[in-house]
């Protein structure tokens, strides 16, 4: 059995692509058989991946080689594409990890999306959206990649503007959709040039040639090649400065965003850069720049989120940062470090998510965390699985975020970055901060009246506490002491760190710390002077951070002036060349030389006549003028 | 004793004498007969050039006498058509000045 789905991994992507097939043609009708179809589409595909991937773990000649297989796509001469499954201790994890995670969220999602008229719909959209990615994750061939790449991208356009009534989720939908597009304009540069510089779009092959990349091209073209590539993730996975879209993506339904934001959308991006790790580690200045973008990102964004005060925009800012985490260990090298962070990410990101719909769905869809407070008494399941998240997120051991946050504390530290370091460390202050200050906002202090909370069902609850449980536990695999997991998913040499406990300690006291202020502004604080006066002292501070830095706004202007001016130049090039000149230039042309040639035309015979003479006469100097012998004919007869 | 020699050229000078008078008549004339008349002149200086190349160039064929015969026959065609055509006109405009014939213009 467990070889069956180590040969037949291609039937994980499979499964739930079938059941959109049949709820979109067969059981649409009918509400709770599309959601069942939905369900066991995504279970059936999580059984699979568990099995592959007990396979992978159970077999330790998986760290040195990938099981691929495949077929040929297309063929014609100087292009052969093949498509395959690559089944490797990374992709087997992240099978199970985007199988797992999704199957939890589709059946709390039957809970959510209950007597919403486009039920079946969602369900059918939610189940191409796991296939794309299922299919993006054990891709072998960088096209068939881009192909589950693009589905997530159209997955998630049709997804975030689900309510097509909400010109806001239309807006954000057409967003995300642009964003992504004009990054993968990127990557599908870098991929043309991978095909004509290295002749092949297999994963196998393109890290055995670009090991040896100087038979083929100069560095120079390998980093840009790498650039090209690397502006995909940018955009998928919302690095700075494409991240404007994924806080917008919270406009989908709950489930959605718990989708887009733990396992299915944006992680692929961090994937891809670390599927091809391969291209940037023979780039030092790539690697610096997936370094440098990802340490920026996390510590942007994280400021950001200290003053939103929308429940789901703070976590999808919370993500943008995490995902900065992530692309930072890809480029200080640690393909493991990013990986167990998307790994625990997923777990409490996807939870805390369907917290923040749980209390969404409980308070009609009040947003702002500052008219919650309180929800703790009735709503303790969300409540307190959504600390678990809270205390994960924060990096408190023995919770998961803390292992794999160390991680890449403790390998950006090895690698002599200090200043990546330095700005990660913030970073998680500061997480610790705003995830504490939304929890003590929202679940603590004094109950708002108006509000008249329940707890949720038990098909959105029992996803929570499972979930809950994978965020506690989720990070044993990779603690210092047995780090399983890096033996297993690593890059390159099997990395052998000793603990860092001078790391470990001092990321527990600062998110301790950012915890401990939380506490003091939003809790004990009741009626929260101390916060309200820090943001009037630092008042340019506080609007500029409330606002995100004003980049959609730049954005705008951009557009305004940039992208509508030169359409205004182009519009009046139209208007006065084209049309002008050109079109109206040629019609008034031939009207007027119309109009003069009519006045020649006497209708007197003998006008005519005199013409064909002088033509005549005219044709007979110019022969005698242009060819003597013409002349000699013309003038002298016949000799 | 004066002797005329009669060569190629002075027939040639004979007929582009005729020809010429014919264009001329052809482009000034107001009266559509004396057009059809002055056309005669044309065809017929084409004529004396046949027959004179013929005389001069080819004495053994009768190519150009040939072709002359044509020529009347078809100036004989083309007058009867011409006369038809200045009858019907002048039936419709009670008159032959080709002034007035401005039909074709637009």
């Amino acid at each position: 059995m467990v070889d069956f789905a180590m040969q037949h991994a291609w039937l994980v992507p499979l499964l739930p692509a079938l059941a959109f097939v049949v709820i979109v043609f067969l059981t649409k009708p009918w509400q709770k058989l599309s959601a069942l179809v939905a369900v066991a589409g995504i279970v059936g595909a999580f059984v699979f991946a568990a099995l592959a991937a007990y396979g992978v773990f159970t077999h330790p000649e998986f760290t040195e080689g990938s099981l691929v297989y495949g077929v040929r796509w297309l063929s014609m001469p100087g292009l052969h594409i093949n498509v395959g499954i690559m089944l490797d201790p990374t992709s087997a994890m992240m099978i199970f990890m985007v199988s797992l995670v999704s199957s939890l969220i589709f059946i709390y999602a039957t809970g959510y999306m209950k007597g919403d008229p486009g039920f079946s719909v969602f369900f059918s959209y939610v189940s191409l959206f796991a296939a794309s990615m299922l299919l993006l994750v054990l891709s072998s061939n960088l096209l068939e990649m881009f192909v589950g790449w693009e589905l997530v991208g159209l997955c998630s356009y049709l997804l975030i503007g689900f309510y097509t009534h909400k010109i806001s989720a239309r807006e954000a939908a057409k967003k995300a959709f642009v964003t992504c597009r004009i990054a993968d304009f990127g990557l599908l540069l870098g991929m043309l040039s991978l095909q004509i510089v290295f002749g092949t779009l297999d994963l196998p092959e393109l890290a055995q040639k670009i090991a040896h990349f100087h038979q083929y091209t100069s560095a120079g073209v390998l980093t840009l090649i790498a650039v090209l590539v690397f502006l995909g993730p940018i955009g998928k996975s919302g690095q700075f400065p494409l991240h404007v879209w994924l806080p917008d993506a919270m406009e989908g339904p709950t489930p959605v965003s718990a989708l887009i934001h733990a396992a299915t959308m944006v992680v692929a991006g961090v994937y891809l850069v670390g599927r091809m790790l391969f291209l940037f580690s023979e780039i030092p200045s790539a690697m610096e720049l997936v370094a440098i973008t990802g340490a920026f990102t996390a510590l942007f964004a994280a400021t950001i989120a200290i003053t939103q005060r929308e429940i789901k925009r703070i976590l999808a800012y919370s993500t943008v940062s995490q995902l900065g985490y992530m692309m930072l260990a890809l480029g200080v090298g640690s393909l493991s470090a990013s990986m167990f962070h998307m790994w625990t990410h997923a777990f409490f990101k996807a939870l805390m998510f369907m917290g923040a719909g749980s209390v969404l769905t409980a308070l009609h869809h009040k947003a702002d965390v500052w008219e919650m407070g309180g929800l703790v008494k009735k709503m303790p399941i969300t409540a307190w699985t959504f600390v678990v998240g809270g205390l994960a997120i924060a990096g408190i051991p023995p919770f998961a975020g803390f292992w794999s946050k160390d991680e890449i504390l403790a390998t950006a530290l090895n690698s002599h970055h200090y200043v990546l370091f330095a700005m990660g460390a913030f970073t998680a202050f500061l997480t610790a901060f705003y995830m504490w200050r939304l929890i003590f906002l929202a679940f603590f202090g004094e109950e708002n009246p108006a509000n008249h909370p329940v707890e949720s069902p038990w098909n959105m609850t029992v996803p929570l506490i499972i979930l809950a449980a994978l965020a506690t536990v989720g990070g044993w695999v990779g603690t210092p002491w047995d780090n399983v997991w890096s033996q297993w998913i690593f890059f390159g040499e099997v990395e052998h760190a000793a603990p860092n406990y001078g790391v470990m300690i001092g990321s527990v006291i600062l998110a301790l710390a950012g915890i401990y202020l939380a506490y003091q502004l939003y809790y004990v604080d009741r009626e929260k002077v101390k916060a309200k006066a820090l943001a009037e002292r630092y008042h340019g501070i506080y609007t500029l951070l409330f606002n995100k830095y004003y980049i959609d706004e730049i954005y705008l202007w951009f557009n305004h002036a940039i992208v509508d001016g030169s359409a205004k130049l182009f519009y009046l090039f139209d208007i006065y060349v084209v049309d002008g000149i050109i079109v109206n230039g040629l019609g008034a042309f031939t009207r007027l030389s119309g109009e003069g040639l009519r006045i020649t035309e006497t209708g007197r015979l003998q006008n005519y006549a005199l013409v064909f003479f002088l033509g005549v006469l005219i044709i007979a100097v110019a022969l005698a003028f242009s060819s003597p012998s013409a002349a000699g004919l013309l003038l002298g007869g016949v000799k | 004793m004066l002797t005329l020699s009669v060569g190629l050229t002075q027939y040639m000078v004979l007929s582009a004498i005729l020809f010429g008078i014919g264009l001329f008549g052809v482009l000034s004339k107001k009266n559509a007969i004396a057009v059809l008349i002055c056309i005669e002149l044309m065809l017929n200086a084409v004529n004396i050039n046949l027959l004179a190349f013929n005389k001069f160039v080819t004495p053994t064929q009768f190519i150009g006498q040939i072709f002359a015969i044509f020529v009347i026959t078809v100036a004989a065609a083309e007058v009867g058509v011409g006369l038809a055509i200045i009858i019907a006109i002048y039936r419709n405009k009670l008159s032959v000045n080709l002034d007035e014939f401005d039909w074709l213009k637009w």
